[in-house]
């Protein structure tokens, strides 16, 4: 089994299911980052989602979007994010998927991307602009090198794409909650609950929910069906707002969630 | 197979759908939607009564021979798509998706504009079925068309200033993409050029397609003989891919798109996508665009604010690879003095956009000689530049006084 969907796995095992937290690499800067990561894990958050900045990040909303295109003014380097991974499985004990648009990784080199990625310790890519239909190579380089694969699946999308991205992914099937961009919501969508049931039916045994999720109480409202709940801007802005000290704060009280009731 | 024949989502290399999984059904909606429409004599019908009662179709072509004089003596024939209603090709494109969205019940339009001629299209088929409709704008692109913005409003629509990144096309088109992504049930997303994930590349230029149709009749008609070069400028592509369109089968006419060079395409400020770019992935489709080592977009510069894009559409990436257009660039300077010249002898105040078609008209008549035809896409009217303009050439009384 992949090691992020060991994780998932374990943690249902133990409670109702997994947090991932995300968090963009080089903010507010590279070595800032890296402590916020070992924090999120140290807090209760089971599995990492590290962004890569890049300049035109559609599915990002106005929080990530700051602090991604801060990092780039402030210098980030794709690079940046291998030193990151490694710094960060140096430390602490948990599986961390690296969250990227395509072209960085296109334009890396595909095989080279995957090699580094791996020899930094990274358990897999998150590529929220490739479609199954279109990741040929990187299908290829990630049987080549056991790396997982998380696809999006849409309450838009067929049956038929539902279980093309059960199918091509590996680690867990990244649930969009609504339809939508990144960005804290009140509530989570009812449609996260028939996605996921929608998933399950097409064979979907890790499955994960994100957009939008930023309280305890939501991500235990979503365990409650699905494998995992992903967080993501509000853990941006509590890093913005309080700093490594705020964020570990925010990620406990996020993980409290996850404990049976 | 014939060049014209190609319908994506490919075009050799380039192209595809690199979009999040949410924008995929409605991509199918509308791919599937366009299939239908294309061969629905009503839906063809419906738009040709609206091009012929209120595009002002079919544009005529004109001679300019005192500006010829300029290039090299070879025979120069305007396409005048500055002459549609609002003032560029936009609306072709514009019309044909609006009519789409009809058909698929949505009533919200949203696009992003750059120059603000799409914005002001846009606005206005909205108008015209009575639709909301809201547009993206760089900030920086609100600043220097203001009076398409003023346009715009006027016209009924919410024009959003873009502040992120660069703040011009490339910004807005992020935006209206994140707009999309969010409403897709009730919005169409009406893309302006021929880029963006499929159906969009290959839609578009079908609605742009008739430019160069009705220019190769009335040239044959004109001239008895086919140009020896048609030429426009590039920013995504759409106003060139709808003049070339008809000819790409025409092996003995030479095809050249014109790009943005800014303050030279050996700068750092430029809009030089085939000249300074690389294959990747930008806004849904693979094509060339300008980019660093690591894959993040570089900003573009042009005095142009509809060229002032890093990217261009797929087809033209593939018809550069196989050789059958060239791309050249032209600078800010360059268009300029083109636009002066067009103006002073022949009474036509073009685009800042379609001045770059003229300015590489000019090297290309030096270049073909006397014996040369050359059909020219002039895809704009220079109103919307009169500050800009006004400011280059010291015009403005204040301005020059101020700025002295
Ligand atoms: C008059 C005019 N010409 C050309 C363009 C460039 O677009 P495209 O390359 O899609 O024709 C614009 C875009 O705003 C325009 O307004």
């Amino acid at each position: 089994m992949s090691h992020v969907a060991a994780a998932i796995a374990a943690r249902k095992k133990a409670g109702s299911g997994a947090l991932i937290g995300y968090l963009p690499v080089g903010f507010p800067d590279l070595e800032t980052s890296i402590e916020a990561a070992v924090a999120l894990a140290e807090n209760g958050v089971d599995v990492i989602e590290m962004g890569l900045p890049y300049s035109d990040p559609v599915m990002d909303g106005t929080v990530i979007q700051k602090a991604t295109q801060s990092a780039l003014a402030d210098g980030f380097r794709v690079a940046h994010g291998f030193e990151a991974v490694a710094a960060i499985t140096a430390r602490v004990d948990v599986p961390i998927l690296v969250m990227t648009y395509w072209n960085p990784v296109l334009q890396y080199g595909v095989d080279k991307f995957s090699d580094q990625l791996l020899a930094a310790g990274g358990a897999g890519l998150i590529i929220p602009d490739l479609i199954p239909d279109e990741a040929h190579e990187w299908l290829i380089e990630s049987e080549r090198t056991g790396l997982d694969r998380v696809f999006l699946a849409a309450p838009s999308s067929t049956d038929v794409r539902l279980k093309q991205a059960v199918d091509k992914s590996r680690g867990f099937v990244y649930a969009v909650s609504t339809m939508g961009i990144t960005g804290a919501r009140n509530d989570v969508d009812m449609a996260a609950r028939v996605l996921v049931a929608r998933l399950r039916k097409v064979g979907a045994t890790s499955a994960c929910v994100g957009l939008g999720i930023s309280s305890a109480a939501q991500v235990r409202e979503v365990l409650e069906y699905a494998d995992g709940a992903i967080v993501g801007s509000s853990l941006v802005t509590a890093l913005a707002e309080g700093g490594v000290p705020g964020l570990a704060r925010a990620a406990a009280d996020l993980a409290t969630g996850t404990k049976l009731a | 197979m014939a060049l014209r024949d190609e319908l994506g989502p490919y075009f050799g290399d380039f192209g595809g759908r690199f979009v999040p999984e949410s924008l995929i059904a409605a991509l199918d909606e509308l791919a599937e939607a366009y299939a239908k429409a294309k061969v629905d004599p009503a839906f063809q019908a419906e738009l040709a009564y609206l091009h012929a009662t209120y595009t002002g179709r079919p544009s005529i072509i004109t001679e300019v021979p005192r500006f010829a004089e300029h290039a090299g003596g070879a025979r120069i024939l305007l396409k005048r798509e500055d002459l549609n209603h609002t003032g560029s090709h936009k609306i072709n494109n514009v019309l044909g998706q609006a009519l789409l969205a009809k058909r698929l019940g949505k009533n919200r339009l949203i696009a992003e504009t750059g120059a603000g001629q799409h914005g002001v299209a846009t606005a206005t088929a909205a108008a015209l079925f009575g639709m909301e409709c809201v547009i993206y704008m760089g900030e920086v692109d609100t600043e220097r068309q203001a009076l398409n913005v003023a346009r715009m409003r006027l016209l009924g629509a919410t024009v959003v200033p873009v502040k992120t990144g660069s703040r011009t096309l490339k910004d807005a088109i992020n935006d209206a993409l994140r707009d999309w992504v969010a409403n897709v049930d009730d919005t169409h997303y009406l893309l302006g050029t021929v880029a963006g994930p499929h159906p969009f590349p290959v839609m578009v230029r079908d609605f742009h397609k008739i430019i160069g149709e009705e220019a190769r009749r009335q040239v044959l008609e004109l001239t008895d003989a086919l140009p020896t070069a048609v030429t426009a400028c590039v920013g995504g592509g759409s106003n060139a891919i709808g003049i070339f369109h008809a000819f790409l089968d025409d092996p003995a006419v030479a095809l050249y798109g014109y790009e943005a060079s800014g303050e030279g395409h050996l700068t750092e400020k430029h809009a030089a996508t085939f000249t300074r770019g690389r294959p990747g992935v930008l806004h849904g489709a693979h094509s060339i665009l300008l980019q660093d080592e690591d894959g993040q977009t570089i900003e573009s510069h042009s005095i142009s604010a509809g060229l002032d894009y890093p990217g261009v559409g797929p087809e033209h990436a593939w018809l550069a690879d196989i050789g059958r257009a060239t791309y050249l660039p032209i600078s800010d300077d360059e268009a300029m003095e083109a636009l002066r010249l067009l103006s002073r002898t022949e009474g036509i105040i073009p685009a800042i956009e379609s001045a770059h078609a003229l300015a590489g008209t000019m090297k290309l008549g030096q270049e073909l000689g006397p014996d040369a035809t050359i059909l020219v896409s002039l895809s704009g009217r220079g109103d919307k530049d009169m500050e800009t303009a006004g400011k280059y050439f010291d015009l403005l009384d204040n301005v020059s006084k101020d700025d002295a």
